[in-house]
């Protein structure tokens, strides 16, 4: 359903992304690992166009996009069918955890309130804080207001939902219950893409996994290809690293 | 000083009329002033941050002129100076129109702090969830620099009620101006400028009292007072 070849992105010349290419499909989660400063961010904030991409092609639902040469309106248009889950949330803050939810569906897709709201605590609902509908960002622990921040994203029903390492922010004891419900959504069969640095998530939940290093897709393949024991040296290696940290 | 007869007399009888320049041409030439300067200020923030080509670069030339330049000279340029070239304006008008060019420059550098202290990812937010920039600067962005603005806009509210007591300068009859007056006829400075002075202190703090009510409100429109960085 999403497609991208040739992707390319550099910042004061400096080549961040080389020739990316990746495909998911539908219903997928394609989980994104990678070493520090390989690029994942970057990839995905180009992916929605929050960064512009210097070369590359967007196959998205059988239509083709020149990403550098997308204009502002397409760019509107794409991203009524995707959302974004931002590392440190950006919750509105002036906005309760409902109104966070809702502002998407009024302002942008013209949604009369009553059904907003509607489809609001439907949302609220699915990541267990339709009680804290009234609380603002401030008054909300960091793992609420990633659901919430999630609960945004799923309301405006889109076709693919972006994760820049959701947890990372998060104290350890909170990080589980995000995870739960992107793990729930995958099962209801929402197709995501999420960077993290929680491989046990990416084994246990992710159908494909790929690997970014030094701004080059090393490898992007099935999850149990990507764990399995006679996969690259350098990803055995990386995945040892990780445990290694896990240890301490 | 003995509280002669004579002087609480003085005292009683131009209270009022001190009082009554206050309400009738300080308040009026203060909020009016203010109101437009916050326009300017709006104005000039979003065309600095929406890097309008040519037009930002008037608006930093306006803000230097004014920010370099003593208020007063600026009174005496424009209801003095400006006749020369054959513009003449009453004095009312001409003290507005300066006080408002004037704190609208500082107020436009505030305004434009505080929206760049919003974080950038509240409009990448507002971006992926379809929002226009419009939309966003509107519903999102405004309404946090507001909150932050509120506190450095008050004690600039707070300065102007007292700069306008430089408008008696250039013929404008506000409370200072009618305490000159009274003093010049009487002699009792001492105790005709404290009382002028009391009457200021009690505008000053009761906008300071309005803006501790406001800045509650605000906060509890924020979820507390916590103002995440
Ligand atoms: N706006 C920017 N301007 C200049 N360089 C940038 C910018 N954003 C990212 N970079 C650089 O691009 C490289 C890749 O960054 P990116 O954030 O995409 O990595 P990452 O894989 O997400 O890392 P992490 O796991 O630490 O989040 C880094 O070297 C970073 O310094
Ligand atoms: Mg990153």
């Amino acid at each position: 359903m999403l497609e991208i070849v040739g992707l390319r992105k550099s910042f004061d010349g400096a080549p961040i992304l080389r020739e990316v290419d990746l495909s998911i499909r539908q219903g997928d989660v394609l989980a994104v690992l990678g070493p520090s400063g390989g690029g994942k961010t970057t990839l995905l904030r180009c992916m929605n166009y929050l960064e512009r991409a210097d070369a590359g092609t967007m196959i998205f639902q059988g239509r083709k996009m020149d990403m550098p040469a997308m204009t502002r309106r397409e760019i509107a248009d794409y991203r009524r069918h995707t959302a974004f889950v931002f590392q440190n949330f950006n919750l509105f803050s002036n906005k309760t955890a409902l109104q966070n939810v809702t502002e998407g569906l009024i302002v942008a897709r013209k949604m009369a309130r009553s059904e907003a709201e509607k489809r609001g605590m439907e949302a609220l609902e699915r990541v267990g804080l339709a009680d804290r509908r009234d609380a603002y960002p401030s008054q909300l622990s960091g793992g609420q207001q990633q659901r919430v921040a999630i609960a945004r994203a799923v309301a405006g029903s889109p076709d693919v939902i972006f994760f820049d390492e959701p947890t990372s922010a998060l104290d350890p004891e909170l990080i589980g219950g995000v995870l739960d419900v992107i793990q729930a959504l995958a099962e209801d069969g929402m197709t995501m893409v999420v960077v993290t640095h929680e491989v046990n998530f990416a084994r246990r939940v992710s159908d494909r996994v790929l690997f970014m290093e030094n701004g080059a897709a090393l490898v992007c393949q099935d999850t149990a290809a990507f764990f399995g024991e006679q996969n690259l040296e350098r990803i055995q290696t990386f995945l040892r690293s990780l445990e290694r940290k896990d240890d301490k | 000083m003995a509280l002669s007869e004579r002087l609480v007399d003085i005292l009683v009888t131009s209270f009022p009329r001190i009082l009554g320049q206050g309400i009738l041409v300080t308040i009026p030439l203060t909020v009016i002033s203010f109101v437009l300067a916050l326009i300017i200020a709006v104005i000039c923030a979003m065309i600095q941050i929406a890097d309008i080509r040519g037009l930002k670069q008037l608006v930093r030339f306006y803000i230097w002129i004014i920010r370099g330049t003593p208020l007063l000279v600026q009174l005496y340029l424009v209801y003095f100076g400006l006749p020369d070239l054959g513009i003449m304006l009453p004095a009312f008008p001409c003290a507005v129109a300066v006080f408002a060019l004037n704190e609208g420059a500082y107020c436009a550098e505030t305004v434009r702090a505080s929206i760049e202290a919003v974080p950038r990812g509240q409009m990448e937010a507002g971006y992926c969830v379809g929002m226009s920039y419009v939309q966003i600067m509107a519903r999102i962005v405004l309404p946090q620099a507001f909150r932050t603005a509120f506190p450095p806009l008050s004690n600039s509210l707070i300065s102007m009620v007292k700069d306008t007591s430089l408008a008696a300068n250039i013929t404008v009859m506000e409370m200072f101006m009618e305490t000159q007056r009274v003093a010049g006829r009487t002699y009792e400075h001492l105790a005709l400028y404290s009382e002028v002075a009391v009457i200021y202190l009690l505008f000053c703090t009761v906008i300071t009292w309005l803006q501790r009510m406001g800045e509650r409100r605000l906060n509890a429109m924020n979820g507390g007072d916590v103002i995440h960085a």
